[in-house]
């Protein structure tokens, strides 16, 4: 009989992505309501340190891969690890974080558990013993309540949605997973490091539109990214444009972001970028346009030119830090 | 080199979304359906493989009868032949259950690679290339931004958060596309003459063996109104604060 929870901790080059604390967290809550255990599956290289990250989460047990052959994400033996985590922890829960690695990984090891899989969660219920999902669809237009059927309830969980608590200590009891032989020769993976935050893992986002007036001029958002640690959004218009380049699009065909601010400069707001971005929990919009529809979704706006306002408030953003 | 495309019709992005009364479906009156932007990069690369290494090109939907528009615009494009699978309501459906009438059909086709679009822009489910790799038992490359494919092995390259990846993985295999794959063609007048003289088998098909249930459609709740700081940049000071001190964001 299927019990308890089970995450997948998601980790490149021995750091934990910090969304997993986010999924041990919402782990730990609903297995107060089904019951069971509470694991985590750690699978990388030099991985085996992470199982102290998950102590004040409630965690009974990590299953665990730690070898030098896994130290880049390789969809195939990452699948055979998880879903023999899964053998041995028979969870009735397994949770994944909708990252780059986890919306490859999820699909895989739900087709390979023949399970039911609901992809960026943004809100799970406890009914009866079974898990009630809310996920957005037609990129937050709308949202859909689903129950997964199979044995095993698989779920992909946005990140930046779920609040992360420590609460106790434990002392997990740590099971060695196998590694087995690889079917499909991947010749080479190699990765490559960009320096900015990454959209979908950011807290603030500045983003630009066509009111940018042209690619030369996107210093100005970049600036006031920097100041905030932000990360640098752009709209379908800019990148369609080839001003900026498509890992930057928020929107319907881009990226669907939820950060603590979202700041849209000289975006008018199109319907299919007001879905991407209107989950945002704070929202900033500045436009010369008063009647432009991004202003219907802010939370506080100035109608004004952006190449007026973002250097002011990129002066009061630093004097704030010096002062504090 | 022969090649199945995976497409999806879908509403288009500019759709206002409103629900019907059953509240599990949207209303499809005025929606205008398209071919899912990430599939129209699929089929893009699909057409240049066939340019550089011979073979054909097969599309393969799975949906409403009214997709047949949008499965001549492919063949306008440049595919050869299509397949529809043809089953209402599949809009929000089991990602499973798509992916295992896919790979009944996909099965009889030979084919040396699969293109998929990342997701499509209505479900956003984000499941399908990777089950239907699966159940193929081929490797799959996800959510690519390049590639060059030989008529053995293809290298692909996939964007990861902060960074990328460089897979390379030997023929049959399936990809999924990312938007900046490449700059999809649009279709030629004697394209669309000749689209109309290409093969479309259709089937009915029923889904099976769901393994998850849609229980409602909700909009998001309405935005509570929100506040205009000021004009100009006397107004940065103040929004800046209010940032910092009221919504506590900074």
């Amino acid at each position: 009989m299927a019990q308890g929870v089970l995450i997948f901790a998601e980790q490149r080059e021995g750091v934990l992505k910090p969304s997993s604390l986010e999924a041990a967290t919402l782990g730990r809550e609903l297995k107060k309501q089904i019951g069971g255990e509470l694991s985590v599956a750690i699978i990388g290289a030099n991985s085996s340190s992470l199982s102290s990250e998950f102590k004040q989460y409630g965690v009974d047990k990590v299953y665990l891969a730690d070898s030098e052959e896994l130290n880049q994400y390789d969809g195939e033996r990452y699948t055979a690890l998880l879903a023999e985590a899964v053998s041995k922890a028979e969870p009735s829960v397994l949770i994944i974080v909708a990252s780059a690695m986890g919306k490859d990984i999820a699909p895989r090891v739900a087709s390979s558990l023949d399970a039911g899989l609901a992809t960026d969660c943004t809100d799970v219920e406890v009914i009866d013993g079974k898990i009630i999902i809310t996920r957005p669809v037609y990129a937050g237009k709308a949202f859909i309540k689903l129950r997964i059927d199979s044995d095993i309830q698989i779920l992909s969980i946005r990140p930046n949605v779920f609040p992360k608590k420590v609460e106790g200590d434990t002392d997990p009891e740590v099971i060695d997973l196998q590694i087995g032989e690889k079917k499909y020769p991947v010749s080479e993976v190699q990765h490559v490091k960009s320096e900015r935050p990454e959209l979908t893992e950011a807290s603030i986002i500045v983003s630009g539109g066509r009111g940018m007036g042209g690619p030369e001029n996107f210093h100005v958002t970049e600036e006031l990214a920097d100041v905030l640690g932000a990360a640098v959004g752009a709209s379908r218009a800019v990148v369609d444009a080839g001003w900026r380049p498509h890992t930057e699009q928020v929107g319907q065909t881009g990226k669907t972001v939820s950060p603590n601010l979202y700041i849209a400069c000289g975006i008018s707001g199109a319907i299919q970028h007001l879905a991407g971005m209107s989950s945002s929990k704070v929202i900033v919009a500045i436009n010369k346009d008063a009647e432009a529809p991004i202003f219907k979704v802010a939370t506080y706006g100035i109608v004004g030119d952006l190449f007026e306002v973002v250097p002011k408030m990129i002066e009061s953003i630093k004097s704030l830090n010096e002062t504090s | 080199m022969n090649i199945v495309v995976c497409m999806k019709s879908v509403p288009s992005s500019e759709t206002k979304v409103k629900i019907n009364s059953d509240g599990v479906t949207i209303e499809q009156t005025d929606v205008v359906f398209e071919i899912n932007p990430y599939d129209e990069y699929a089929i893009e690369e699909a057409i240049r493989a066939k340019e550089a290494h011979g073979g054909k090109v097969t599309i393969l939907t799975l949906g409403a009868a009214t997709a047949t528009q949008n499965i001549r615009k492919a063949l306008a494009m440049g595919a050869d032949e299509a397949l529809h699978l043809i089953c209402e309501n599949t809009e929000l459906a089991d990602s499973s259950a798509i992916a295992e009438l896919l790979y009944s059909a996909i099965k009889e086709i030979e084919f040396d690679v699969i293109f998929c679009g990342k997701k499509a822009i209505d479900c956003d489910n984000h499941q399908l290339p990777n089950r239907l790799a699966q159940l193929l038992d081929i490797p799959a490359v996800t959510a690519i931004s390049n590639l060059e494919l030989t008529t053995e092995s293809g290298s692909a390259k996939r964007n990861i958060e902060g960074g990328t990846e460089l897979i390379s993985v030997n023929l049959p295999a399936l990809f999924s596309a990312e938007k900046g794959l490449n700059e999809p063609r649009y279709a030629s007048l004697p394209g669309i003459m000749a689209a109309k003289k290409k093969p479309l088998e259709e089937r009915q098909v029923s889904l099976s063996n769901e393994k998850s249930t849609v229980l409602s459609l909700e909009l998001p709740p309405p935005k509570p109104k929100g506040r205009i700081v000021g004009e100009g940049p006397e107004a940065a000071g103040e929004l800046v604060r209010i940032l910092r001190e009221e919504a506590k964001v900074i």
